[in-house]
């Protein structure tokens, strides 16, 4: 056990599987950087540093740099995983995924269903996502909810080092296709995680606390808003409760389910854009399974339908915050209904 | 490398057999007993046939729409492919993927593919397995002349050639894509575009059987030999329209007449066979007999299979997916 950053936690879970397992491959562009220059080899590690280091335990068989290529490499893992590798591929910014989303929708997702059950593609497509580095629209996105609905894929949001770690290895050792979205927000938060190897398994949500009062359901960097939220609120004698299901695909719908029955006030918490995100999704799913339980309407803490602007003032607008998070959870344990 | 006599008779086999095949499959679909689409591969037989006596059982190929072919030549059950393709349960793929997405890994088919374009990242990826596990395969992608103008080719020809992959890329040149021609369509020449990349590039003639094997001969030599990819730009046929409800009023009835009578792989196979004396007539008619009966036992076990059960339906889309596992 020690503190580690996000960023180590990741990197550390890429050096245990590939040293424990020769079929695992790690491939993308600039993931060591350098390569064909006459200075410093390995000089990034990966655009933020998390396959640093890889290189030079394993080399460049299993550790190669591409071309800005997303089509031919993430087509490449695809068909690499189907032929006994187990590749590791890393998209810079989940936005790129505009260029090469075939060979993820397409290929990738649905050759075990198009082939009758008969082929494994255990690859795992990694990026970076969110917002909050003033880096404007098309490196900021939080497109989660367009890899969820694709049948075919696995979709894993960790929210803290440890989960990160446990999930990237699980995503690793997982014999499905996994996209693995990494906030970059994140990459230098620190928190305890321990030094072996450990899974944490798929569809299995995390409960950061429990509270009579409401549910909060929340991913990635906004589950620590949510948190943040429950504290300001647990000041004011209001208990939250507040859920990381760390994977939107699958979902753990039964814990989601089970808190919303509890405090029959949920509310969720998505920095996806608001229409057909995951928010949508939760809404839906607690409306139609827990309708019974409910005390208020379900209320949605979203971005407004915008693209990701750039200036501080607008960015920090667009993002949910925790006294938004904390206003709304006030105003479902206001709301009265009906007399 | 040249061709022995048995080879020759075997190749005779698998070009009749993908030709009978095809035949019988656009007779299903005229009937209606065709739930999809397909997209024939009759007039360019000797491309696979020949592409694929030059490859081992472990390697790789990945292929297009126009699949039935490929997988015939590499290695796929024809009564599995039929009954795919009318929807029934005892297919390749269960009749999950009908036409356009059977694949056999077992024969090293990676499948056929829906999308122009979207098998050269794949076989680039079967070459990198190949590589780091050192089994010593190579890959091949099929893919149309349509596909060249795809972003995907151009990426895998380019990534194929900075990774020095073992894969070959087979362009088939059926003169066009879907309801539009390849002259229109396709800028310059695609051998010069692989050039491009410093690849090493061929023009072959796709309805000469032995054109195109002892050019991916040497392509394959190259590639096991760690020398890098090779693109063959193959020129072919394309005896139906783009697929089975295509009219195919694009090209005229002289053009397609002309085709049939002189421009036919496998006729162009049997002249030279029985012309050199290297088997006679009847031995092939028997060769056609024998085909013409395995093609008929598929249909019919084809026919008379069930549809796949509905409860099925929600089976093969992960390993494992657990919730709250």
């Amino acid at each position: 056990m020690g503190k580690k950053t996000f960023r180590a936690a990741l990197n550390e879970a890429l050096h245990q599987e590939m040293a424990a397992d020769p079929r695992v491959v790690v491939f993308g562009e600039d993931v060591t950087g350098g390569t064909g220059g006459d200075g410093e080899q390995d000089a990034w590690g990966g655009a933020f540093g998390v396959t640093k280091g890889l290189l030079g335990a394993y080399g460049r068989k299993r550790v190669l740099d591409t071309p800005i290529t997303e089509s031919a490499f993430v087509g490449a893992a695809a068909g690499a995983a189907l032929t006994g590798l187990r590749p590791v591929v890393e998209i810079m910014f989940v936005d790129f995924i505009g260029v090469c989303l075939d060979q993820v929708m397409n290929q990738a997702a649905k050759f075990r269903y198009m082939f009758g059950g008969k082929t494994r593609c255990p690859m795992v497509l990694r990026a970076t996502f969110g917002a909050g580095a003033r880096s404007a629209s098309q490196h900021s996105q939080a497109l989660y909810p367009l890899f969820t609905h694709i049948p075919g894929l696995k979709v894993v949001i960790p929210s803290n080092p440890s989960d990160a770690k446990g999930l990237l290895i699980q995503a690793i050792r997982d014999d499905d296709p996994v996209i693995f979205l990494e906030h970059k927000m994140l990459y230098d938060e620190a928190g305890e995680v321990s030094d072996q190897p450990f899974t944490v398994p798929f569809g299995e949500a995390r409960i950061l606390r429990e509270g009579k009062d409401a549910t909060i359901i929340a991913f990635g960097r906004m589950v620590g808003r949510a948190e943040e939220a429950a504290r300001i609120l647990s000041a004011e004698g209001i208990k939250i409760s507040v859920i990381d299901p760390r994977t939107t695909s699958p979902l753990d719908t039964e814990t989601i389910l089970e808190f919303a029955e509890e405090t029959g006030r949920v509310i969720v918490v998505d920095e996806a854009s608001p229409r057909c995100g995951m928010a949508a999704d939760i809404a839906s799913l607690v409306a139609e399974q827990a309708f019974g339980a409910l005390k208020a309407p379900i209320y949605k803490v979203t971005p407004p339908h915008t693209p990701v602007p750039y200036a501080p003032s607008l960015e920090d607008a667009y993002l949910p915050d925790a006294a938004r998070i904390a206003d709304t959870v006030r105003r479902s344990i206001a709301y009265k209904g009906k007399s | 490398m040249q061709l022995t006599r048995t080879d020759l008779g075997q190749a005779y086999r698998k070009m009749r057999l993908i030709r009978t095949f095809e035949t019988r499959v656009h007779a299903e679909a005229q009937a209606g007993r065709v739930p999809g689409s397909t997209h024939l591969y009759a007039g360019q037989e000797a491309v696979a046939v020949g592409v694929c006596m030059a490859l081992n059982d472990c390697d790789y190929i990945v292929s297009t729409h126009r699949g039935h072919g490929h997988s015939i030549a590499k290695g796929c059950n024809v009564g599995g492919m039929m009954a795919e393709i009318l929807g029934k349960e005892t297919g390749t793929c269960k009749g999950k993927g009908g036409s356009m997405h059977i694949a056999d890994l077992d024969v090293g088919m990676l499948g056929a593919n829906g999308i122009v374009g979207g098998g050269p990242p794949l076989a680039c990826g079967a070459a990198l397995s190949a590589v780091t596990l050192g089994t010593g395969a190579v890959s091949v992608a099929f893919s149309g002349d349509g596909a060249v103008n795809q972003g995907t080719t151009a990426e895998s020809l380019n990534l194929a050639m900075v990774w020095n992959l073992p894969v070959i890329f087979v362009i088939e040149d059926n003169g066009w894509g879907e309801a539009t021609s390849s002259d229109f369509a396709t800028a310059g020449s695609i051998v010069d575009r692989a050039r491009g990349y410093g690849m090493a590039a061929h023009k072959v003639d796709g309805l000469s059987l032995s054109d195109v094997y002892e050019s991916m001969v040497q392509a394959v030599a190259r590639a096991r030999a760690g020398k890098g990819p090779t693109l063959l730009h193959i020129t072919t046929e394309r005896f139906y329209g783009h697929f089975n409800g295509d009219v195919d009023t694009y090209r005229s009835a002289a053009l397609k007449e002309d085709q049939r009578a002189n421009r036919d792989c496998l006729i162009r196979l049997r002249t030279m066979l029985t012309e050199g004396g290297l088997l006679e007539a009847a031995e092939l008619n028997d060769i056609d007999a024998e085909v013409e009966a395995e093609v008929e036992t598929a249909v019919v076990a084809a026919r008379a299979a069930s549809e796949p059960d509905p409860a099925n339906l929600t089976t093969d889309v992960y390993i494992h997916y657990g919730q709250g596992a």
